[in-house]
């Protein structure tokens, strides 16, 4: 228990870490909401000062950081000036359709990553061992931008799938079959970019690992007892080249919380993505904060996942 | 063979790309502001080695409408030569270098990738956008590096306090998901910027989130280093640690940081791409990759203009090329990076 807590406590030193380092650039910037305003000639310069003083942010650094951390433990996570509501409502649906999408892209990643990378760690050299590796190299090569474009196209031209979007206009009055359809519908392109994206190196750490521990001697003494090729692979082989996947499980997080950032963005998913771009374009700094301090939960929640994996699986960690 | 044939295919690759962008003024036959209001959103023009007659011409041509449309039957139009290596002086589209690699008669034009919105020749946009995002990239990568390769050995050899600050702050860096990252850092700074303050703007904040991997590698590398025997002993004839960093532990780093920059440049380059495309990087009218691509977000572009896309395809060759390159650098120098 005492990793798990550690680990727990790391993840909280990162969520102010980042918080601070945030605010830090703040005060670094120049200009803010205000600053945009003060372009618009309808808006007298006894206004802004006005407005200024409401909001704080006449108010030194260090006070409106307290401020803020005042506002998060009330739940508020700061005001959004451009939305004239407080950040943490407008962040949760969005944060949830985010988790949606990355949470499917993942679980479908991992899901053929496992099971493929296996196949070909256990014929090395064979056709399928080539064809995935040439496979791979070419995938891991193709930036997730263009493949969302690419891909997009192949939408709007065979007309297959929506280019955009979440639901479909008339979700409110489907029944709960239809709605879980048209939302499966929605999501499979989405999901399909991100999960090239991620698939290829996964596959390669899977049969890497593999690789290493099919080396190895109790393997071939497995084989001498006349288990089965199967068996072998997915009951004796896989757990024990589990290590090193678990970790990847925890890194992949973060490239993920990035990739499906912009995708959301090219494929108009109702998720964080637009949300950032928007309030980066409207320098609306508070709820650019509260999203990346949303994408940091997300992302210490999945190392913490990754952790607890590691101990219930590796017995080293839970002796020490 | 294979391996070598690889590295040594990518290697081409990569010249064979780097090369033609480089001469955009040799290579592309239009300037990339030069607009052609007649023809917005032309397809990419026909090359033709058949004449109406079935005749094979060894110097392939193009055919210009001899109403000046953008498209008809080949019976109402003028056929137009392609001179190769031609110099010409600048006509209505302009150009400013005389000396093009190929150029058709006037009245004849030629668009290998289509026009844009405002008529401009995407073929000579991309090439003159490839310019300014290599060029970032390139920068952006060297920043990063020499930002590594500074903190990465006062943190690996002073070590102590230093080395708990600067790893701490690393760490920070490596965890975040990197694109939130290079979106905070351009959240805070200005958005409407001339597109020259723009590209030094991108290649700051590309350059200043990228250097904590090299930093963290550049570290172990000094710190096994430092304790090594012959350091040991310049250290005991007296060295300065300045000359002891320069004279005998930098070099070590040489090969890990031409690894690193296999893998960071096409890294940033795509992320200039990113941000041009959002929106939040060099604008126009400047050229770049990412604001090539940038109509493609509107949905009648993408509905009916499919040669917009070829900018996008144009760039996979380009991130193939590096693949290869940081596959064949890391398996020489084993660095394993996730």
């Amino acid at each position: 228990m005492r990793f798990l807590s550690k680990r727990l406590m790391h993840g909280s030193l990162l969520l102010v870490a980042v918080s601070v380092f945030s605010f830090l650039l703040l005060e670094l910037a120049p200009g803010d909401f205000f600053e945009e305003m003060r372009l618009n000639p309808q808006i007298s310069t006894q206004n802004l000062l006005v407005l200024r003083h409401r909001y704080g942010m006449d108010r030194s650094r260090l006070v409106r950081y307290a401020r803020w951390v005042q506002s998060l433990v009330k739940g508020d996570l700061g005001f959004s000036f451009s939305y004239n509501s407080p950040v943490a409502p407008l962040l949760a649906i969005r944060a949830r359709n985010t988790l949606l999408l990355t949470t499917t892209a993942m679980l479908a990643a991992w899901v053929l990553a496992l099971p493929l990378g296996v196949w070909v760690a256990a014929k090395p050299g064979a056709w399928l061992d080539r064809l995935a590796s040439g496979a791979t190299s070419v995938l891991l090569s193709v930036p997730e931008l263009l493949l969302a474009l690419v891909l997009l196209l192949v939408a709007v031209r065979t007309g297959l799938f929506p280019t955009g979007g979440m639901v479909s206009p008339q979700f409110g009055e489907l029944r709960f079959l239809y709605q879980a359809r048209d939302l499966a519908w929605h999501l499979f392109l989405p999901v399909t970019i991100l999960l090239l994206g991620l698939l290829p190196a996964l596959m390669r750490h899977v049969r890497a690992a593999m690789s290493e521990v099919l080396g190895s001697p109790f393997i071939r003494s497995l084989h001498g007892h006349g288990l089965s090729e199967q068996r072998i692979l997915f009951r004796h082989a896989l757990p024990a080249a589990a290590n090193p996947l678990i970790s990847l499980f925890g890194l992949s997080v973060a490239t993920l919380l990035s990739a499906s950032l912009l995708v959301e963005i090219i494929m108009s998913w109702p998720g964080l993505g637009p949300l950032l771009l928007e309030a980066i374009l409207a320098r609306d700094l508070y709820l650019v904060i509260g999203a990346i301090m949303i994408s940091t939960v997300f992302l210490v929640i999945g190392n913490f996942l990754a952790d607890a994996l590691l101990y219930i699986c590796d017995p080293r960690i839970r002796v020490e | 063979m294979n391996r070598r044939f690889y590295f040594r295919f990518g290697l081409l690759l990569l010249a064979l790309f780097h090369g033609v962008v480089l001469c955009a003024g040799f290579f592309a036959p239009y300037d990339f502001s030069a607009q052609n209001r007649e023809a917005p959103f032309a397809r990419p023009t026909q090359v033709h080695f058949l004449d109406a007659r079935g005749h094979f011409h060894l110097r392939p041509f193009v055919y210009r409408c001899l109403d000046g449309s953008a498209s008809c039957e080949t019976e109402r139009s003028q056929a137009c030569p392609i001179r190769f290596l031609a110099s010409t002086v600048p006509d209505r589209l302009g150009g400013n270098s005389s000396w093009h690699f190929f150029r058709v008669d006037s009245p004849g034009q030629m668009f290998l990738m289509g026009t844009d919105s405002l008529g401009r020749d995407q073929f000579s946009r991309f090439l003159y956008g490839g310019r300014i995002t290599l060029l970032a990239g390139w920068l952006a990568a060297s920043l990063s590096l020499v930002l590594g390769a500074f903190i990465g050995s006062i943190a690996g050899f002073y070590g102590k306090a230093w080395d708990q600050v600067l790893m701490r702050g690393s760490e920070l860096f490596l965890a975040l998901p990197w694109l939130y990252l290079l979106f905070a850092v351009r959240a805070f700074l200005p958005l409407q910027i001339t597109p020259a303050k723009a590209f030094l703007l991108v290649v700051a904040v590309i350059g200043f989130v990228g250097w904590a991997r090299p930093a963290r590698l550049v570290r172990g590398v000094v710190l096994s280093a430092k304790e090594r025997n012959y350091v040991l002993a310049a250290r005991g004839f007296g060295a300065s640690e300045f000359y002891l960093l320069r004279r005998h532990i930098l070099p070590q780093v040489f090969g890990l940081l031409l690894t690193q920059a296999a893998l960071l440049v096409p890294q940033f380059v795509l992320a200039e791409v990113t941000l041009s495309f959002l929106g939040l990087g060099v604008g126009e009218p400047a050229p770049s990759w990412g604001n090539l691509l940038a109509s493609l977000q509107q949905y009648h572009v993408l509905a009916s203009y499919w040669w917009m896309y070829l900018p996008a395809l144009a760039l996979i060759p380009l991130f193939m090329g590096y693949q290869l390159l940081a596959d064949a650098l890391q398996e020489r120098t084993k660095v394993v990076v996730v």
